[in-house]
């Protein structure tokens, strides 16, 4: 309930058919729910567990060697922002999952930080999802998730996990850090599943 | 102890704009009449929701600027400087006029304040509009006809960047009060140093630890952190050491 | 690089105010990850996320996080292994 205020709009732009209940942005808002790890790419690995907790490895210089795509995308994210064609470059996750042997339905992202979000493997693959690490053609900034974040455009932006570490395979659905406090387990923007129960 | 009374769950209210009063370029003061409001300690805050016409809605949490005056009044002022690229204090700065509805839930914080009761002196440290709890602090305690000795530290980039100008030079009148202005830009003819708060300043203007006064720094958060590891430095007891930060990015809160 | 994209636990009191009668930025709360005892408005909070996080300034552990929604408010306080309020 409440009142409208006299004269307020917002800091939104119209025009694009955007999804619902969505604003158009230019810049690139930060959003953090916790300090900014700075992880060195020295430093980085990407670990994979499947299901039957067998680890599968990626160094910086491993993930360097795979092939990379140029990637154009939008992203939407919960908070009411959207940004339209951004560029990224990285490594598909069907590159990296190709010699995982899993028949997991779920997957589990975790990040260096400790932030958790779950994606079902049925959107990781198929060209939808990719471990990102330059944006705009420059390095991935830290604040922005970098070295290295998972892009996963089609769902709302928090299931993109900045300094992404890891992903691990389940048969069952477990929830991440904001699925467990209230937002969506799936989050299609094109369906506003923002909240639980949307 | 009395806890029988059944609080009234603290939720949105509407109050109105009775006048606007600009500080600075970039810095003005609303008044706001909020009916049934329940008063509020120097230092407290509350929250600011816009709704736009779609429903659409952003909020931030402001500090309260004025003293409470006793249990009749139901007026209050909120100081609010604009961030470049802002969503809310552009509103609050340019666009809400006198008259317009202000919805708002508040007071809220029971921590960053300051009660005439309370024992020993006071040093309070502000950057830019961090002077806004500060200066509700002063105003209180001038209305209590407190004692208490009050030292502000007060950090702007520049003369013109002073909010309060009049009011402060009147509550620096009191023998109780001292004011001590900090330019980190530019300073005024005869004023010859120019940069942030440091060490020196601190040992030469804020009270010694051993005076046992309460500090109350707030600011932008890197200048809140600077000033509070300053003062632990220095020796001070970080439990009489209280902080509040804002807006680090975008539009405070 | 100093990190200050955080605010502190005064932020978090509009928000906790619509749920508690007393005020609980003042409280006493200890961080279940660490230990680590202040009061509460000394927490690190982040505003600038779909949710309000609370963090501990000892060792960033989650302290608290609250997620409001259309129709409710989620409260998450696993990270506390207390609030300390004074009886009076």
């Amino acid at each position: 309930m409440g009142i409208v205020s006299p004269g307020f709009t917002g800091r939104r732009r119209s025009g694009t058919e955007l999804p619902p209940g969505q604003y158009l942005t230019r810049e690139f808002p930060v959003l953090s729910a916790g300090p900014t790890p700075h992880v060195l790419p020295e430093h980085w690995e990407f670990t994979v567990t499947s299901e039957t907790g067998e680890k599968y490895k990626w160094d910086w210089a491993a993930l360097m060697a795979l092939p990379a795509e140029e990637i154009t995308k939008d992203i939407h994210c919960v908070t009411r922002w959207s940004k339209l064609e951004t560029t990224w470059k990285g490594v598909s996750l069907d590159t990296l999952l190709a010699d995982v042997e899993t028949g997991a339905d779920y997957a589990m992202a975790h990040s260096y930080g400790g932030y958790t979000t779950n994606v079902p493997m049925d959107d990781l693959l198929d060209g939808q999802s990719w471990i990102a690490y330059e944006y705009d053609g420059e390095p991935l900034d830290p604040e922005h998730g970098g070295p290295a974040r998972l892009l996963v455009p089609h769902l709302y932006f928090w299931k993109s996990a900045k300094w992404v570490r890891g992903l691990v395979l389940s048969d069952t659905e477990d929830l991440g850090f904001w699925e467990t406090a209230g937002y969506h387990e799936y989050g299609d923007p094109w369906k506003e599943q923002r909240y639980a129960g949307d | 102890m009395e806890r029988t009374a059944i609080r009234r769950r603290l939720t949105w209210q509407v109050g109105t704009v009775t006048d606007v009063r600009r500080e600075t370029e970039t810095a003005r003061t609303i008044v706001l009449e909020v009916p049934d409001w329940p008063g509020h300690l120097a230092g407290q805050h509350l929250d600011v929701r816009l709704t736009a016409p779609d429903g659409y809605r952003a909020s931030r949490s402001y500090s309260i600027a004025s003293a409470w005056s006793g249990s009749d009044s139901s007026t209050i002022e909120l100081t609010v400087e604009q961030v470049p690229d802002g969503e809310v204090s552009p509103y609050l700065v340019d666009v809400i006029n006198v008259g317009d509805p202000l919805e708002i839930r508040g007071p809220v914080g029971g921590w960053f304040v300051w009660k005439p009761e309370q024992d020993g002196p006071v040093q309070l440290i502000g950057g830019g509009s961090g002077v806004v709890p500060l200066r509700a602090m002063l105003r209180s305690h001038a209305s209590a006809g407190s004692t208490t000795p009050f030292r502000l530290l007060y950090s702007v980039r520049r003369p013109e960047s002073v909010i309060y100008v009049s009011d402060l030079k009147e509550l620096a009148s009191s023998d109780d009060v001292d004011v001590r202005l900090v330019y980190t830009r530019d300073a005024p003819a005869g004023e010859p140093r120019v940069g942030r708060i440091d060490a020196d300043v601190i040992s030469q203007y804020a009270f010694k630890p051993e005076d046992g006064a309460t500090t109350y720094v707030c600011g932008p958060t890197p200048f809140v952190e600077t000033v509070a590891d300053l003062l632990v430095a220095a020796g001070h007891d970080p439990a009489r050491v209280r902080t509040e930060r804002f807006g680090p990015t975008g539009d405070s809160r | 690089m100093s990190e200050t994209n955080y605010l502190d636990g005064n932020a978090a009191a509009g928000s906790l105010s619509e749920l508690f009668a007393v005020d609980l930025t003042a409280a006493i709360a200890q961080c279940n990850g660490c230990g680590h005892t202040a009061v509460f408005a000394e927490a690190h909070v982040f505003v600038d996320a779909p949710g309000m996080v609370a963090r501990c300034p000892g060792c960033d552990s989650v302290l608290l996080r609250i997620v409001t929604t259309p129709n409710d408010t989620y409260l998450d306080l696993r990270g506390l292994t207390y609030l300390r309020v004074p009886n009076s």
